[in-house]
């Protein structure tokens, strides 16, 4: 009895404390470069986009809420025909940026991204495309994976040996 | 059987294997590459080592490489010695060395027999700093690509593509650090099975090339159960879709069927499933003579009122399913049925049947194939028309010499030591040809002939291993010399195997193979008896029964018949183009049911879509007669349904009854197996749409599919579940339990650990063996023992030359001759121009200078202009004409035609008379 | 001014206020609670966030007022009006401020007690017609609740009551102008205060609902209007648990310097605080500590209470 009278007492003098609430559109926090916003894919430094359409995001996705199509340049360069992210089923839980092995889609701190219509949800790759690096500077895939493509031929990319010659005598 | 002890535990396993078999066979897993089971050990990759131990006591043990080490009784080992773990990480990281950091752009990702052995073996860091060594492609044709960067050097595609599947463009270059296996110089490859290097590569060096346009992850793939539908041997297959678009192509293995391979026309000629000449909605011919896509409903209401207001005849097709051909003939009346083959094609298949359900001598699963010992090929160019045939016989003609490699005591799978002892032996294979033929290399012998003449030597081998045999009069001396030798060996082989096929349209030559395999079995041999098949389910075409297609013309200019409904069939390739069109003008309204725009729905007055094989579900019969299902790995698009279930709605639609008398696909299963004792089985061949596994149908989607809130998110944020699938246990979802599926159902391998195709070792009773509860499919036709069976009589007379004429008999090609895998763009740039081909003495008669030149050839009426080809191989007076390839589809051959130069101008290749 | 209609005229602006008040509580409660969980509560809509009361009456008008298929359509329909009429019915006794009731007989509190024993019915209608688990577990809980809480309720006012010697409300509040009750009833102030939370089922008494275990409790199936009337039928019993606590034990609308309904008004929006303040502060019991809390404690002690105050009186008649 006593101890309901005294939380009694203490909950009414809360009404003298200061209160925690952010009175958001005014007042504003600071959200950390790590936030767990906005999804976006970036491009390198060359202006290329850096998503090679490996699936590895999608597959990461707990949510499975995001669907792309692979297919390729001319010149063998993978990258993705479209790209799609359903926001209105993802948890932003940042499994797809771990799972991206070249960097090309993060997670940024935006999170205001409310639409009127669902459909308004469904970013694809012209909404998801910046023009930066993001978070992650100076990393290009292409430079340490041994495919060729336009511009880079066999054993021209970083820590890679010039191409074997084949007909060659010498050991 | 034997035991041997695994971390000293007993267990018992089949003797004269090895090691690593036996470890697989129980469940164990131990990481390997160089090894396969279909192309066997050789001992490079140092991957799969294990502790043996000399006995009990033996704590130290000896490392050895598992798939070299037979197996011996009371033999002691241990995979997870501490040792041999060490070993085996050390191993992948030496062979890690210089593999590219790219499985992210690698199309072998996520499927990776190399990343599966990695995280196998627990290797997970990269320690070495020095550069990369790297490797320049080569383009290697349309099906195959090629990234040398990524090779652990295990040899498996040099051993498969030479020693396993005979290729002779391919090899291995360089040396030390920098061997290399590609060709001489860039190029398509020219083996039918090079598709396979996909799957047999253990890692990303050689990866599909008409996947990658499309590019989807194995976990990603919606896969079922599939037949192939290019040839007439029913291969097993997996295909793979996403984003309602077939995507690839890959094996399904059948130990009785085609094993672990694939031809390259039925791995690559999926794509006409994604052609844009699909129909894709219903057609109705409107008033200005333009065909105009309509609604279901007004189709079904024009097709059944023609069905009703006409005297109406159905025309089925080889390529089609059972299922539909039998909707077809019970919607139009069994009298009213056409099975939709020439005449000449309807009767080699009924001749086929007949022989093989007629005679004693059994016929041959692919499997089998491979155990027999002595091959006489009976005009059939194998490798161009049924190309896994092709690669059983090669398998087949290594069994003689293995006898040696038995005899000293080497176990056959120890294939280096096998090889080097047998060297370039090759067992017994004859060959009676009209030309030459891509298994040439491995003849014995080889006779050139006409049609005519192959089946007298048929016959006259028929009467030299039996005597009682009708005897050939007449025989030259060169056909003799040929028979003789080729008969003394057929009855000295343990299992001698007569091979013969429809592709010459004779008749005779299948009477004539017949004769030849009952007389080596009335002697007494194990013989067997093989016919290659033209369509996919042309033996089940057969067994329904049904008139040919001149019995169908006769019955529209008898006025019998005003109203044509065609199943999947384009008529004018069955019938010559006078016909064709003479049937069209007396048929008062066409019908055509199809899933590809070609001449007949081009000119029909109705067309109604029809589900691709990958859209629907059936049963195909292939050459052994063994039926086998096929079950949907899409759902068909909106207006697209099987032919079978359009039959039944045009049952409703003419007014036949008020419901259709097949709702599903177990209703027409159980129907057809009703009406005919001969699919009495067929409803036992897979579960029927009931079976559920802990409650739960089996899923064709991988536990890790993705994206299944976004795919559609474009058209709707709604998630529409998944198509319902009435038609068989199969869902087209991911739910569905762990439990491995019965063999019919399998929709894909996969194991924990195992994402590559090898995880297919979790499915088999024992490695290479037949899958957990057999292979699904079943032989319909079994042979009648001796003495029921008379021999042929109906004797050819020699081929008689005429002055001036050629016999022209038709070539066939592995890509091009079949219709629907000619559609598939990678298939359709190797498909070759319409030629002409000549003897050299012949065309120097004829008065033609050389190659290239155009001439006209007069052939039923039609004059075509050609360029010649000169074939030396080509048996004099004959003049051969690719098969199936335009402007030569439809035609009866062989026939006879003249040849004459071509006057300056006009078109190349181009019919029309 | 002519009784009946000055009658009417009276019935029709306590309707109004209390609906009112009762709507009113809806933002108010909201904004107290924030105020005591270091929060703002409501604060966009008008100015303090006043116009959430529209806002939330306009949205709860305009959902869909749907009837499961399965419940008993009849009684469903009638439940949520039982408790709003039986909480309003009673609030016809209570006197204001001098002369300002509806009508103060002279068994004012009796009327009282059996209006809001009549609330008990609309739970158990509600919760047996929508034919559902949860709800019918909350409407069991909620009548041996009430049927407990009930029999002490009556009782804690008996001490009152034999102190004044009459059961019109009005006779009550003035008898306390020497000493409001809440000094020698202290006891049955508290006792009552805590039957009040019961019957009215809040925190911590809210076991009928209790949301945590049984979604919603009687009213899970309920929505739209008909939701709104269980509660707004919670605020009015609120209110009416209140105000009688002002006109029992608080003196009524005495005081000095301010009118007197004034008084009467402000003692009552501060008991209303302390309800939502007990909400803000106090845990929901387990069920079988309510049962013991309400037999093994409440009865005895309002029993005593009577017992002593009944000597007392006696004591004081035979000194006399």
């Amino acid at each position: 009895m006593f101890t309901a009278i005294r939380t009694l007492f203490q909950v009414f003098l809360h009404g003298f404390r200061r209160r925690y609430t952010v009175q958001y559109p005014e007042q504003r926090r600071y959200l950390p470069p790590r936030w767990r916003g906005r999804i976006i894919l970036s491009r390198d430094k060359k202006g290329n986009e850096r998503c090679v359409a490996c699936y590895l995001c999608a597959a990461a996705c707990p949510v499975g809420c995001i669907a792309l199509g692979a297919t390729q340049d001319e010149h063998g360069r993978r990258y993705p025909e479209f790209f799609r992210i359903n926001f209105s089923r993802c948890i932003f839980c940042g499994y797809c940026e771990e799972a991206c092995p070249t960097y090309a889609i993060q997670l940024t701190p935006d999170y205001e991204m409310s639409e009127y219509q669902r459909p308004g949800m469904v970013y694809e790759k012209e909404d998801l495309l910046i023009d930066g690096e993001g978070k992650y500077k100076d990393y290009d895939f292409y430079q340490v994976a041994a495919v060729s493509i336009k511009d880079k031929g066999k054993g021209q990319g970083l820590n890679e040996r010039p191409p074997v010659d084949v007909r060659g005598l010498l050991p | 059987m034997l035991t041997i002890y695994i971390h000293n535990e007993p267990y018992r396993v089949k003797a004269g294997i090895n090691l690593l078999e036996a470890c697989l066979s129980l469940g164990f897993n131990v990481p390997y590459f160089c090894w396969h089971p279909a192309i066997k050990s050789v001992g490079a990759c140092r991957q799969c080592a294990v502790k043996v131990f000399k006995g009990p006591e033996d704590t130290r043990g000896t490392l050895l490489m598992s798939c070299v080490v037979p197996v011996a009784d009371g033999m002691r080992i241990s995979i997870d010695d501490p040792e041999a773990v060490h070993f085996r990480a050390r191993v992948i990281e030496w062979l890690m060395l210089n593999h590219p950091h790219d499985c992210p752009v690698c199309d072998e990702g996520g499927e990776c027999h190399l990343q599966d052995m990695t995280v196998m073996t627990g290797h997970v860091q990269r320690r070495t700093r020095f550069p990369k060594r790297t490797h320049v492609n080569q383009d290697l044709g349309p099906f195959v690509a090629h990234e040398m960067n990524r090779c652990i050097q295990c040899y498996r595609c040099q051993r498969f593509y030479c020693d396993y599947a005979g290729g002779r463009d391919f090899g291995v270059f360089g040396w030390h650090d920098g061997v290399y296996f590609g060709r001489a110089q860039s190029g398509t490859l020219q083996s039918e099975f090079a598709g396979n290097l996909v799957e047999v590569c253990p890692t990303g060096v050689f990866t599909d090339k008409s996947l990658a346009q499309h590019y989807t992850r194995k976990w990603d793939l919606t896969t079922g159960p599939s037949i192939c539908v290019h040839c007439g041997l029913g291969c097993n297959t997996i295909p793979g879709a996403r984003y309602g678009q077939l995507r690839r192509v890959y094996s399904r293995f059948n130990s009785q069927v085609n094993g672990y391979f694939l031809c390259d026309r039925g791995r690559y000629g999926y794509e006409f499933v994604n052609s844009d000449r699909r129909i894709l909605q219903p057609r109705l011919r409107q008033e200005d003579g333009s065909l105009a896509p309509v609604a279901k409903a007004q189709a079904l209401a024009f097709v059944g009122q023609a069905l009703q207001r006409g005297k109406a005849i159905g025309i089925g097709s080889p390529r089609a399913s059972l299922e539909t051909n039998f909707a077809l003939r019970k919607l139009v009346g069994a009298e009213h049925y056409f099975q939709g083959e020439s005449a000449q094609k309807s009767a080699i298949s009924e001749a086929i049947l007949d022989c093989l359900q007629r005679g004693p001598t059994p016929t041959v699963s692919l499997h089998e194939v491979e155990t027999c010992d002595a091959v006489l090929l009976l005009g059939e160019d194998v490798l161009n028309t049924a190309p896994m045939l092709g690669l059983a016989i090669r398998q087949a003609s290594r069994n003689q010499p293995l006898e040696e490699v038995a005899r000293l005591n080497v176990p056959f799978w120890l294939d280096l030591v096998a090889r080097l002892i047998t060297q370039d032996q090759i067992g017994p294979i004859f060959i009676a040809a009209t030309g030459a033929t891509r298994l040439d290399g491995l003849a014995r012998q080889i006779y050139r002939a006409a049609p005519d003449d192959l089946a007298r030597i048929g016959l006259a081998i028929a009467h030299l291993v039996d005597p009682t045999a009708p005897e050939v009069s007449r025989l030259p001396d060169d056909a003799f010399s040929f028979a003789h030798p080729v008969a003394e060996v057929l009855k000295a082989a343990k299992r001698p195997l007569i091979v013969s096929g429809p592709s010459l349209g004779s008749v005779e030559l299948i009477h004539a193979a017949a004769n030849a395999a009952w007389a080596l079995t009335r002697a007494g041999k194990d013989a067997r008896l093989c016919y290659a098949a033209e369509s996919c389910n042309s033996l089940g075409a057969a067994m329904l029964g049904g008139g040919d297609l001149t019995a169908a013309l006769e019955l529209l200019r008898s006025g019998q018949a005003d109203t044509v409904l065609i199943v999947e069939n384009d008529l004018r390739r069955h019938m010559p183009e006078n016909d064709f069109e003479e049937l069209l003008s007396l048929a008062r309204c066409v019908i055509a049911v199809d899933h590809l725009e070609q001449a007949t729905t081009q000119r029909a007055h109705c067309v109604l879509p029809a589900a691709t094989f990958a859209e629907a579900e059936g049963t195909l019969i292939n050459n052994e007669g063994r039926a086998q299902r096929f079950y949907k790995v899409l759902p068909p698009p909106a207006a697209v349904q099987e032919s079978w279930r359009w039959m039944g709605e045009l049952w409703v639609a003419s007014g036949r009854g008020e419901a259709s008398p097949w709702p599903n696909f177990d209703a027409i299963v159980a129907a057809l197996a009703s009406e005919f004792a001969i699919f009495k089985d067929v409803p036992a061949l897979a579960p029927p749409a009931s079976f559920r596994q802990v409650g739960q149908k089996i899923g064709r989607q991988p536990h890790r599919y993705s994206g299944r809130t976004a795919e559609t998110a474009d058209q709707t944020v709604f998630e529409p579940p998944p198509p319902e699938d009435a038609d068989s246990a199969l869902a087209f979802s991911m739910e569905g339990t762990p439990l491995e599926p019965p063999s019919a159902l399998i929709p894909r391998y996969w194991a924990p650990g195992w994402n590559s195709l090898a995880a297919l070792n979790k499915f088999q009773i024992e490695v290479g063996g037949p899958l957990h509860d057999g292979d699904p499919g079943q032989r319909l036709i079994a042979p009648k023992p001796y003495p029921q069976s008379p021999y042929f009589k109906d004797f050819v007379s020699p081929f008689a030359r005429r002055p001036q004429q050629f016999l022209v008999v038709p070539h066939h090609h592995i890509y091009g001759s079949e219709p629907l895998s000619a559609a598939s763009a990678p298939v359709a740039s190797l498909c070759p121009k319409p030629y002409i081909a000549l003897n050299g003495a012949d065309a120097a008669a004829a008065g033609i200078a050389g190659a290239d030149q155009e001439v006209v050839l007069s052939l039923a009426g039609a004059s075509l202009r050609l360029s010649v080809i000169l074939d030396s191989t080509l048996a004099a007076s004959l003049a051969a004409v690719p098969a199936g390839i335009a402007p030569f589809e439809g035609l009866d051959l062989p026939a006879w035609g003249t040849i004459a130069a071509a006057p300056a101008g006009g078109q190349r290749g181009g019919g029309g008379s | 001014m002519n009784p009946i209609l000055f009658h009417l005229l009276t019935i029709v602006i306590l309707l109004a206020a209390l609906l009112t008040v009762a709507s009113m509580l809806i933002w108010g409660e909201r904004r107290l609670l924030a105020l005591w969980q270091d929060r703002y509560g409501p604060n966009r809509v008008g100015p303090l966030g006043l116009g959430q009361v529209v806002a939330d009456i306009v949205k709860i008008l305009a959902k869909e007022d749907w009837i499961p298929p399965f419940a008993d359509k009849a009684v469903f329909q009638i439940a949520p009006g039982v408790i709003l009429v039986a909480t309003m019915t009673a609030f016809a006794v209570v006197p204001f401020a001098p002369g300002l009731a509806v009508a103060d007989v002279n068994v004012g509190l009796l009327f009282f007690l059996a209006m809001s024993s009549m609330s008990v019915y609309s739970v158990a209608l509600a919760g047996w017609s929508s034919n559902d688990k949860y709800s019918l577990l909350g409407s069991m809980r909620a009548i041996s609740q009430m049927v407990s809480y009930e029999v002490f309720m009556g009782l804690s006012l008996m001490g009152v009551v034999i102190q004044v010697g009459s059961f019109r409300l009005g006779d009550i509040v003035l008898a306390q102008q020497r000493l409001w009750f809440a000094l020698p009833q202290f006891l049955g102030l508290v006792v009552f205060f805590i039957a009040g939370l019961a019957e009215t089922r809040r925190i911590p008494y809210d076991l009928p609902e209790a949301e945590n275990e049984l979604v919603a409790g009687y009213h899970t199936e309920y929505s739209g209007m008909k939701f709104a009337s269980f509660f707004l039928g919670e605020y009015v019993g609120v209110t009416l648990f209140s105000s009688l606590v002002t006109t029992l034990f608080l003196g009524g609308w005495l005081g000095p310097v301010l009118p007197p309904l004034v008084w009467f008004i402000l003692k009552t929006v501060l008991l209303v605080c302390l309800f939502i303040l007990v909400r803000g502060s106090l845990p929901r019991p387990r069920y079988d500590q309510l049962m013991a809390m309400g037999w093994k404690i409440m009865l005895p002690l309002s029993l005593a209470n009577l017992l002593v105050t009944g000597a007392i009186v006696l004591a004081r008649e035979g000194a006399r």
